[in-house]
């Protein structure tokens, strides 16, 4: 790698913009279960948008199978996904701290994981456990922002994948409706529009709180 | 009546889990909100009352 600095890194993420954002994203903290389709498309767009700190957790190994939707390249295959993930981000961004823990994310320790998070983002393929880590962030962490995706399978038109704020705290993005056990396949283009709108969501709420604090 | 996603429904008396089956939602797959706060699942059985505003979200497979 390029022997660039911190302060070149965040003149390029700050450049076009009026205001300084590289700063504020620099001091967030955002967490990922689940490191598939959606999440490690989520977790590139947030380190190339200079977040200080992900805390990412996923118990599955990269498969062949994952190579059609997920961040991963034939090499990865074989190696745990909270392995490959941070190797492939930190070539994006080196300034990016990374916690990455190749476990499987449950209602006993998600508390603990995702405690020092800002937003907690939930990028799960079963719809079980889908609905265990909203249920478990919501009940648990009602403070936290929560980010969800539901519905990006298939090859329908992209808008219909839309982002709706479910509460204050919750936000939900997807189709809502389109599932994998209907044949339609998962294709990478559905995928990355779904994770899209979860990554716009995850810097809207970061930039958001860093001007009201500065 | 009980608001469901918005929408009136004549739903009052039902307790969640029967509001869930009638709609063909699995209670697993799913975060039940009243009144914007969550509903935790050890209380799927309680009676929905009179002007009780619901929203559940059903999650689908894929990610």
């Amino acid at each position: 790698m390029k022997g660039i600095t911190e302060a070149e890194f965040a003149q390029a993420v700050d450049s076009r913009s009026d205001k300084p954002i590289y700063s504020i994203m620099r001091s967030s903290r955002i967490g990922i279960a689940g490191l598939g389709g959606l999440g490690s498309n989520i977790a590139a767009a947030l380190a190339r948008s200079g977040v200080g700190h992900l805390i990412l957790a996923d118990f599955d190994t990269v498969e062949l199978s994952n190579i059609n939707r997920q961040l991963y390249t034939l090499n990865h295959i074989g190696q745990k996904k909270a392995e490959a993930l941070p190797m492939i981000l930190h070539e994006i961004n080196p300034f990016c701290e990374i916690t990455s823990l190749p476990l499987r994310v449950t209602a006993d320790n998600c508390r603990e994981l995702f405690a020092d998070c800002d937003i907690i983002i939930e990028a799960f393929d079963a719809p079980e456990q889908k609905a265990m880590l909203v249920n478990t962030v919501l009940e648990q962490m009602p403070e936290k922002n929560l980010i969800s995706g539901s519905g990006m399978a298939g090859f329908g038109n992209a808008n219909a994948i839309t982002t709706r704020f479910i509460t204050e705290k919750l936000t939900l993005c997807g189709d809502g409706k389109t599932d994998v056990v209907d044949g339609v396949g998962l294709t990478a283009s559905r995928v990355m529009v779904c994770a899209g709108h979860m990554a716009v969501r995850a810097v809207e709420i970061i930039l958001q709180k860093g001007r009201k604090t500065s | 009546m009980v608001t469901i996603n918005g929408e009136p429904k004549a739903a009052d008396g039902m307790t969640v889990l029967e509001l869930l089956s009638s709609m063909q939602l699995k209670p697993e797959r799913t975060a039940v909100m009243i009144g914007g706060e969550i509903l935790p699942k050890s209380d799927y059985s309680t009676a929905l009352r009179d002007g009780d505003e619901v929203d559940i979200v059903s999650f689908v497979g894929g990610g």
